[in-house]
């Protein structure tokens, strides 16, 4: 049977068991997300994709759809919030847009250019972070990791490999690798993993391909987030 | 200690644990009290047996604070960083003790073979400074006491051979109300549902009006009944007590275990009985470890005694027992689904809710959580039935409640009362004078400034899970305010943005506050965040963190003004301050190399 609620005003359908991020996608509606992928268990922790359902914030992403559901997504509070998340990402770690290799194909700049987010007005962390180069193929920048687990979940759940793991606690939390020394080059991962294709930010990069498309021409310098989805739906194995 | 030792260790706790990867946490907690560490070859040698990723032990290790991939020393000393252990003294001991060592706080000496830190409050608020050494608490902390302690580190004397009265831990009850002036005989609680039947005694308990009072206050009938409901096969309900009393200035839960223990097991043996499980886990805070042995003595007691193990009481596939787990230092295991990932052996990362542990729990089992005094007062109302129950209290809150009192007052302790009680009897009951704030449920809870005193603790007004702490007009509340904020930034457990980047935000802008560099502006952004936080987060601790800051900036304005600066805007940190790394390197120490003003 196919139930409705609303957001923003205008009516969705859905089905039993479907999320509030699920049914809006279905319907073409945005609600600005960074730890969510369709292909992976939602879990809920980026918060980017906050609403308000009934009065209540919560996460799209994990929220199940519920008749006759009231959800604000694209309103001036929300954008707010969401812009706060954003700075605090931003902070957070070590994102440099102008020197960054993913500039323009990266979900953390394109969602906050759409929240209006511009500097960051909190105190910068500054946190020192390395990069692992020890891949032939793949190099991972953890100063430009958000701590979304795609890669985890990804690696975990698709690739069966395990490769990526959470280290820490609260601020000092880290993107870890599965291996004795913690290098990428002493596992057996593989850029045609499904991990190496599901980083929303420039984490994870390709090895031999970074200005392949000049900056200028890429995904977002054309066209907003909102209209052209994730990233991980343009890249390809 | 060899590796071949360690090796042989694991092996030993693997056998202990059944090969179990659910009971990692509990492994790695056996290796770190035998070798002071977790060797790597451990790690490897777990991961391996286990069947677990190698990065998912060291994501475990790295999560609590008692567990340490490096050596620590023999003599491991945390020291109680709790504001109210502060205030009788507690860093002036710790800097006194690392003085007559030589050493750093913070650090291992090699040489003393000695580890020493601060830790997050250790649950003896009434009777510090406190501090933990090898899990092990000390308790009143006088200076005469840190230099004996300091003489018997470098003699060395085993820890076995230090006089009994550093340990004492007082009960410390200072008033007895319905619960503590009550006897419940062995067995009752259980009798009762064996007389009356399960369907009747969640309808007494539904009457009494129970409400968990770790401080959620959910009905206790209600969970019971949610659970007992729950589909699932027969007999696989899992009854769980939440002893991670982590919340700091509580204590009344350790006083509960150590001295009512067969009152609590009752309550849990009652619950299983009531929804039908037969596996039962007491989660203790591995601060409370001290109290492992007695708490085990008192299970093989009631096992010799027919009330635990199979066809208790005699009945026939009445069968129910209760493992000990222990926590290793993280606040967040006290919200029942990290508590429930714990039990697992994993991270204590919050779970997604729903579903809720009543229904899918314990390895997706449906589980009961409750704190140990509500499994406590859910066997005496089984006893005394909810009449006698709903004597004390009022409407809403039935029943009495345990607080735990310190700070600012002639006599800490547990005091128990009646739900609905005023702020102020209490203060006067417990002898505080020229009171400035009450902090009612810890640090997340609310801070009470002497207009409110008039209110009272009950589930509709001040609902609280037990802790008050008291500070008179002596103290600076900013300096309370920090305590509280560093201790959510350290206990945070970084899953979402806004509790894992808002709290130390928090934190950084209250020192700039603090050190007179902040303006209106700064105030602005704490309430911004503060607010984020509240509504964002992914579970309650981050919801409640910002509690404090925002509690005091709406009650104590004045407090913060004063620090401000009149001017519109300042840097965040002090550029001049930040280059002193740079001349440090460079060896440089000309006017050239200072620089004033500046910073973003």
């Amino acid at each position: 049977m196919i139930m409705h609620f609303t957001i923003d005003g205008k009516k969705i359908p859905f089905q039993e068991g479907q999320t509030i991020m699920e049914a809006a996608m279905a319907a073409g509606i945005y609600i600005p997300h960074l730890c969510y992928n369709p292909e992976f268990v939602p879990h809920g922790s980026c918060r980017v994709c906050v609403v308000k359902a009934s009065e209540r914030f919560v996460a799209a992403c994990t929220t199940p759809a519920t008749e006759g559901m009231t959800v604000a997504n694209e309103t001036e509070e929300l954008q707010k919030d969401r812009s706060e998340l954003l700075q605090m990402l931003f902070v957070e770690g070590n994102h440099v847009c102008p020197g960054c290799e993913k500039s323009g194909a990266c979900q953390l700049q394109a969602v906050a250019y759409y929240c209006g987010m511009l500097a960051p007005e909190f105190t910068y962390f500054y946190p020192m972070r390395t990069v692992d180069s020890s891949h032939p193929d793949v190099a991972i920048d953890y100063n430009r990791c958000i701590l979304c687990e795609l890669c985890v979940r990804a690696s975990r759940d698709e690739d069966r490999k395990n490769i990526f793991s959470i280290s820490g606690r609260g601020i000092e939390s880290r993107l870890t690798v599965n291996s004795p020394s913690g290098k990428l080059g002493d596992t057996d991962f593989d850029i045609h993993d499904k991990a190496a294709h599901v980083c929303p930010v420039g984490a994870i990069l390709h090895k031999h391909e970074g200005y392949s498309i000049p900056i200028g021409k890429r995904l977002y310098d054309l066209k907003p987030i909102s209209m052209v989805g994730d990233i991980s739906d343009h890249q390809e194995d | 200690m060899t590796a071949q030792t360690a090796r042989e260790l694991s092996d030993e706790l693997l056998k202990k644990w059944g090969h179990d990867s659910s009971k990692l946490l509990q492994i790695l907690i056996g290796l770190q009290q035998a070798l002071n560490h977790i060797p790597d070859d451990a790690i490897q040698f777990l991961a391996t047996e286990l069947s677990l990723p190698r990065a998912v032990v060291e994501g475990v290790i790295s999560f609590y604070s008692f567990l340490d991939p490096q050596p620590r020393g023999d003599y491991d000393i945390l020291i109680s960083d709790n504001i109210v252990d502060q205030m009788v003294g507690s860093r002036h001991r710790a800097e006194q003790l690392a003085q007559r060592l030589g050493v750093k706080l913070g650090t291992t000496s090699k040489e003393l073979n000695l580890s020493l830190d601060y830790t997050s409050c250790t649950g003896m608020s009434d009777q510090g400074p406190a501090a933990l050494i090898n899990g092990y608490p000390l308790t009143r902390l006088t200076p005469e006491r840190i230099d004996e302690i300091a003489a018997y580190i470098k003699e060395p004397l085993p820890l076995a051979k230090w006089p009994r009265e550093l340990f004492q831990v007082d009960e410390n009850i200072q008033r007895r109300d319905l619960i503590l002036n009550t006897e419940l005989p062995q067995g009752a609680a259980l009798h009762a549902v064996q007389d009356r039947g399960a369907k009747r005694l969640l309808d007494e308990l539904d009457a009494s009006g129970l409400r968990g009072r770790g401080g959620a206050g959910f009905k206790t009938g209600l969970k019971w009944r949610l659970c007992r409901d729950a589909e699932t096969t027969e007999r696989d309900r899992v009854v769980v007590c939440n002893a991670d009393e982590g919340e700091p200035g509580t204590f009344k839960d350790r006083v509960l275990l150590q001295a009512y223990a067969d009152r609590l097991f009752e309550g849990m043996t009652l619950c299983a009985a009531v929804i039908g499980a037969t596996q039962g886990f007491l989660y203790l805070r591995g601060e409370y470890r001290y109290l492992i042995e007695p708490l085990e003595q008192e299970l093989r007691k009631r096992r010799d005694d027919g009330l635990l193990g199979n066809n208790i009481l005699d009945q026939d596939g009445l069968d129910f027992d209760i493992e000990i787990h222990l926590g290793a230092g993280a606040y967040i295991c006290g919200e029942e689904s990290a508590l429930i990932e714990s039990l697992e052996g994993k991270r204590g990362i919050p779970r997604i809710r729903p579903p809720f542990p009543v229904t899918h729990g314990y390895l997706g089992r449906p589980t009961v959580v409750n704190n140990v005094e509500t499994f406590i007062k859910a066997a005496m109302i089984a006893d005394r039935g909810p009449d006698w129950f709903r004597s004390r209290g009022t409407e809403t809150s039935t029943g009495t409640k345990l607080l735990s009192i310190s700070g600012d007052c002639a006599r800490p302790g547990i005091y128990e009362y009646p739900f609905g009680v005023s702020i102020q009897s209490i203060l006067d009951d417990c002898g505080a004078t020229d009171t400035q704030a009450v902090q009612v449920a810890g640090a997340a809870g609310m801070t009470l400034s002497p207009d409110e005193f008039g209110r009272s603790i009950c589930f509709e007004d001040v609902p609280t899970g037990g802790s008050f702490m008291i500070f008179d007009n002596s103290r600076n509340m900013l300096d309370i305010v920090h305590n509280f904020v560093s201790f959510f930034a350290h206990e945070s457990c970084g899953f979402c943005t806004p509790c894992r980047v808002g709290n130390p935000l928090l934190k950084k802008r209250l020192e700039k506050v603090i050190a007179g560099h902040a303006t209106g502006m700064d105030i602005e952004k704490m309430l911004e965040i503060g607010a984020l936080m509240k509504s964002a987060s992914h579970c309650g601790l981050g919801a409640t963190a910002p509690n404090p800051v925002l509690d005091t900036l709406a009650r104590f304005r004045p407090v913060y003004d004063a620090h401000l600066r009149s001017t519109s805007f300042e840097p965040a940190f002090d550029l001049n301050a930040a280059l002193e790394e740079a001349r440090e390197l460079t060896g440089r120490n000309d006017p050239g190399a200072f620089i004033k003003g500046g910073g973003v």
